[in-house]
This record gives structure tokens, sequence and C-alpha cells, in this order.
């Protein structure tokens, strides 16, 4: 159109078009950063009315009690059943993916690694709520007749810690439910995270080591392991942020009951169930939905402190 | 492997070597460790594998049986457990809700995701804000579901005095975005640089460069994390439960309380009556269906690349 023009407009079209582009992307960007600090502002204003009425006391106090005029919230029963199914998990879940990760980086045949690895990726992304319909349907009757009776009858005899295994709870939802299943869960997380970190390992550390004539099991134990100690603790903590905060399969197989279990085959809730169970039939503004929102912000600080350390540790590794 | 000639070799070496018979006993130790831990380690991938299996074998079994026309075309309906001759209900209302409410947060998510995809591998490489928005993403990424429900509920929930699906599309679609963005910006960082060196010598704009080169370059890859967010979002319950709540019809206002397949097997699957639970099972097979051949596409999408 411009033909006679000098070659300056298209060039000047071009450099604006640059602009905005560069300001579109970083506006994106910016708007995710707006976003994580939106999301930690809402919850804290929001659970403002209830850190004001019950102080610092919300966060050890055992109460729930949405009697009208009689109404006091504490976050002791959520936070501690967190913690405890979260911790469980891992504790069941690490072995068994450092068994997947060894197995599928190590020991299996070539041809095998593809599928199973997949396998495992694909249990990886099966939705939450799947999880907690299997756990409370197929789950939740196996622990309760093969592992919570046997257990209960013979740990429960150990004075001082057998009432931890004790318990009488005939529904079968429980804490230990609700962990078997978020190990199940994170399992896939973890297993992956260890495989792409053995990856990492120079060949030439481990066939030395090999060449040594090292067993297998002595490869992974002194050079592996040692070589990627931090970046394993990392692919652990990341498991251990996603079992914090996993909601759907949860509520389904904890019992949801609000007080504290003193074992392990007791109901009791997390912060995210009971958020699950409780907020949508909240009155808006209420001092519930307040105490709601603060259980809300705690969990996100939590969940913020693990995830941001499992990032720094697996900094150097997986970009 | 000939085991008796190493470490124990190396330890023989240092103490003087005193008889034959430490050294085989030291070398079938060894051994016996390592096979120990090789079952070990067999037995906990068939356990993981054993996982999957009894889930889909559940579903299937559970599913297949209750999954009929019926169930695909009509509303959910009361139960009808002990009444043979009474209408069945469904979960039409809840496909529909769900497909409106992931595809608004696709079409949402997406865009903001790829321009942050691509701010984070064109421009900010190695830049403290590019470092920033990378962690803030990846947070997002893990961050519990439940409580982006919580935020969307403060801001558009409370202020617009009810549930609705907007509410819903909304939160999916901050769910969309840190996946979207780690895909994008994975893709991106995988286009050698020489690709840029020809597009820009030849006089083109970076954002012609970026658009109409390396997009196009990434192409298959960027698609693959649109599908892979997709598939995240069908599965999505938890937030939904606190902005679009489920309805029991068909809706398709967007300003009212909408039904979603997650929320629907939720309050079925704990309804207490067989003929309900038989339809939770029929939509948890429908979505697991979906998510799981949803997954192998973006996978086999992701393999052509490579």
């Amino acid at each position: 159109m411009q033909q006679s023009a000098t070659s300056s407009v298209p060039r000047a079209s071009g450099a604006a078009g640059d602009k905005i582009f560069e300001w579109l992307c970083r506006g994106a960007g910016l708007l995710v950063l707006a976003l994580l600090g939106a999301i930690i502002l809402t919850l804290f204003i929001g659970g403002l009315p209830a850190f004001r009425e019950f102080g610092v006391s919300f966060l050890w106090s055992t109460d729930w009690n949405p009697v009208e005029g009689r109404e006091s919230y504490g976050a002791a029963v959520a936070v501690l059943g967190t913690v405890i199914t979260a911790i469980l998990a891992i504790l069941i879940a690490v072995p068994a993916a450092f068994g997947i990760a060894f197995y599928l980086t190590e020991l299996a045949p070539e041809w095998i690694r593809g599928p199973v690895g997949t396998a495992i990726e694909l249990l990886a992304a099966i939705p939450s709520i799947i999880f907690g319909m299997w756990g409370l349907f197929i789950l939740v009757p196996i622990i309760q007749n093969y592992i919570q009776l046997p257990f209960g009858e013979v740990l429960g005899a150990i004075p001082v810690i057998g009432v931890i295994f004790e318990s009488n709870n005939f529904a079968g939802t429980s804490l230990f439910a609700a962990a078997v299943v978020l190990a199940i869960m994170i399992l896939p997380f973890i297993a992956a995270t260890m495989r792409d970190v053995f990856l990492t390992v120079p060949a030439v550390y481990k066939e030395s080591a090999y060449g040594l004539g090292c067993t297998r099991w002595e490869v992974m134990n002194k050079v592996v392991i040692p070589y990627t100690r931090v970046s394993v603790v990392g692919g652990i903590m990341l498991g251990l942020g996603r079992a914090l905060g996993e909601t759907m399969a949860v509520t389904f197989v904890i019992g949801n009951a609000n007080r504290i279990a003193t074992s392990i085959f007791d109901p009791s809730t997390t912060i995210a169930s009971v958020v699950a169970m409780e907020f949508p039939e909240s009155l808006m503004g209420s001092l519930k939905q307040s105490s709601l929102l603060a259980l809300g912000f705690l969990l996100f600080v939590i969940s913020f402190i693990v995830l941001a350390t499992s990032r720094w540790l697996l900094r150097s590794r997986l970009k | 492997m000939s085991s008796t000639t190493s470490l124990t070799g190396l330890q023989m070496a240092a103490a003087p070597a005193k008889d034959q018979a430490t050294a085989r006993a030291l070398g079938r130790r060894r051994r016996a460790v390592d096979g120990i831990v090789r079952w070990a380690c067999i037995g906990s991938t068939i356990i993981g594998l054993i996982f999957l299996a009894s889930i889909l074998a559940t579903l299937i079994y559970r599913g297949f049986g209750a999954l009929d026309l019926t169930v695909l075309t009509r509303e959910f309906e009361p139960t009808t457990y002990g009444d043979p001759d009474a209408i069945r209900g469904g979960l039409f209302h809840a496909i529909v809700g769900s497909l409106i409410q992931t595809a608004i947060a696709t079409v949402v998510g997406t865009p903001i995701g790829l321009l942050v995809g691509t701010y984070l591998a064109e421009y900010a490489r190695g830049s403290k804000l590019g470092e920033a928005i990378r962690f803030v993403s990846d947070v997002l990424l893990s961050a519990p579901s439940i409580l982006i429900g919580l935020f969307i509920y403060q801001m558009v929930v409370l202020p617009m005095g009810g549930f609705s699906g907007l509410a819903g599309s909304l939160a999916l679609a901050i769910i969309v975005i840190p996946v979207v963005v780690r895909t994008t910006e994975d893709m991106l960082t995988l286009i050698p640089n020489t690709l840029r060196e020809a597009v820009v010598g030849l006089g083109a704009p970076k954002w012609k460069m970026i658009t109409l080169v390396t997009w196009r370059a990434a192409l298959s890859g960027i698609v693959t994390g649109v599908l892979l967010a997709f598939a995240r979002i069908t599965g999505e319950t938890a937030p939904l439960l606190l902005t679009s709540f489920g309805n029991s019809v068909t809706s398709w206002d967007l300003g009212r309380s909408m039904a979603s397949l997650p929320i629907a097997i939720y309050q079925q699957a704990n309804s207490g009556f067989p003929d309900l639970v038989d339809i939770a099972w029929a939509g948890a097979l429908l979505v697991t269906l979906g998510v799981l051949s949803i997954n192998v596409i973006a996978r086999v999408l992701l393999r052509k690349r490579k």
C-alpha cells in the first residue's frame, strides 16, 4: 500500500508489535504472580474474623461447635489429621516408590521399562474422586477385615502405644484408610521424580562401580543414592505437598469426624476434607465460613512451605 | 557377576588375605542382599500395577454394568430402589455441565498459560522476574485445588450472591494455566536457537518469529499440554464443590449453579442407595475413560515429536 513511504513504516509497526507482544507475555506472567498473591490474601482476609474471634488459640483448640450462640471453632483436629495422614502416606509410599524407580532404571529389561513406566504414570492421571470411590467400596472393607481387626488385636496388646492400633470403629473409614489411599495416589509422583533423578547420574560413575564388581544394589546404595540424595528428598517433599492438600479421595475414606483420633483406625478429618464437607452448606459470611477460610489459609501456608522446599531441593536436577 | 574379586578384593588387599572361605561367605552375603532388594523392587512395582489394575477392573466391572442409554440421556432422578417400574435417572445434566465448564476453562486458561510459557522461554531466560513467575507457576501446579475453590468463592460466588457455572469455569481455568505454562515452556526451550536466528536474520520482528515459527514448531507439544490440562480438570471435584456446586437438572445458564460429572459422582456415590451408586460407577467409568484416553493421545502426540 505505502510502497513509496520510507521503510521506516513497516519497521516501526514491527517494533510496536514487538513491544505489545512482549508486554502481553509479561502481563500474563505478572497475572500469575498476582494470582498467587490474591489467593493468599483472600484466604487470610476471609479467615480474619475467625482469627480475631479466637486469637492464637484457634491453632490448638480442638473445638468444632456450630451450635448458635455457643459457636467455637479450632484448627487442631483438622491440622493434626492432615499432618498424620500425609506423613503415614509418605512412610507407606516412599519405599514402594523407591522400589519402582530402582526397578525401572536399573533392574528391568529394556522392553519392560516403557510400558510399566507408562502404566505408573497413568495411575497418576486417575482423578482423585475415582480413588475415593475405589477406596470406599474396595479398600476400606479390606483394611477393616484384614488389617484393622488382626493388627488391633495383636498390636493393641502392647502397653502404652497399643492404643494407637486399638479401635472399635465399625465403619472402617479411618485415618489409616485415608493414608493408604493417599499413598497410592502420590506413589506415581514420587516414583516418576525418583526415576528421573536416578537417570541423571552419569553412566561413567555407575560403570566404574560395576567394573569394580559391585552388585546392582551396591551401585544404587553407594553411588546413585549419594549422588541424588538431595533431589530424592525433593521428590518426597513433592509427594508430601500433594498428600497434604488432597481433598476428594480423603473425604470419601476418612470418616469426617471432628474429634481427635486416638487410634490410626479411628475416623478423623483433614483441613481439605472439612472444607469440602462443611463449606458448601455454611452460611455466607458466618463465623463458621470464616473459620473454614482460616483453615484454608493454614493449609496454604503449610503446602506452600513444603512445595517451595521441594522445588528448592530439586532445582539442580530438574530445571 | 563374579563378585569375589570386587570390593572383597579391595578389603582383602587392605587387610592381609586370610582365607578364601571368608571371601566366599562375603560374596554370598552380598549377592543375597542384592537378590532380596531386587525381589523387593519387583514386588513393589507389581503392587503398583495391581492397584492400577484393581481400579480399572472395578470401574469396568461396576461401571459397564450400569452404563446404558438411560444414563447418558436422562437427568437426575431420586432413587428408584425397589421399584423396577420407575423411570431411572441418568447423568445427562452432569455431562452437559462438565463439557460447558471444562470447555470455557480451557478457552480462558490456555491463552494465558501460552503467553506465560512464551514469556518464560523467549523473554525471561535467566531473569529474576522469570524465575519468580516460574516458581509461582510450579507452586500453583501442585497447590491444593480446593484452595482455588475457596479463592473463587470469595472473589466470584460471594459478589454474585450464589454458586454459578461461571465461577466453576474460572476455578478450572486457574488450574489449566500452570499445566499449559509448564509444557509450553518445556517445548519452546527444545526449539533450537538456530531456527530463531534464521527467522530474525530474515528481518522478521520477534513477535512474528514467535507466533509464526517457534509456536508452530512446538505446536504438537503445546497441544499435548492443553490436552493434559483438559484431562486434569475433567476429573477435578473439590473446587467445583465450592463454585458451581452441582445441579440436578440440565442448566445452560452460567449465572446459576451447574452440574458436573465429578460432583454428580460424589453425591450419588455417597447417597447410600444402590441404584444411585450404580449410576455413580457409570459416571466414574466415563470420567476415567475420558481422562485416560486423553492422556494416551497426548503421549502419542509427544512421542511423534521425538
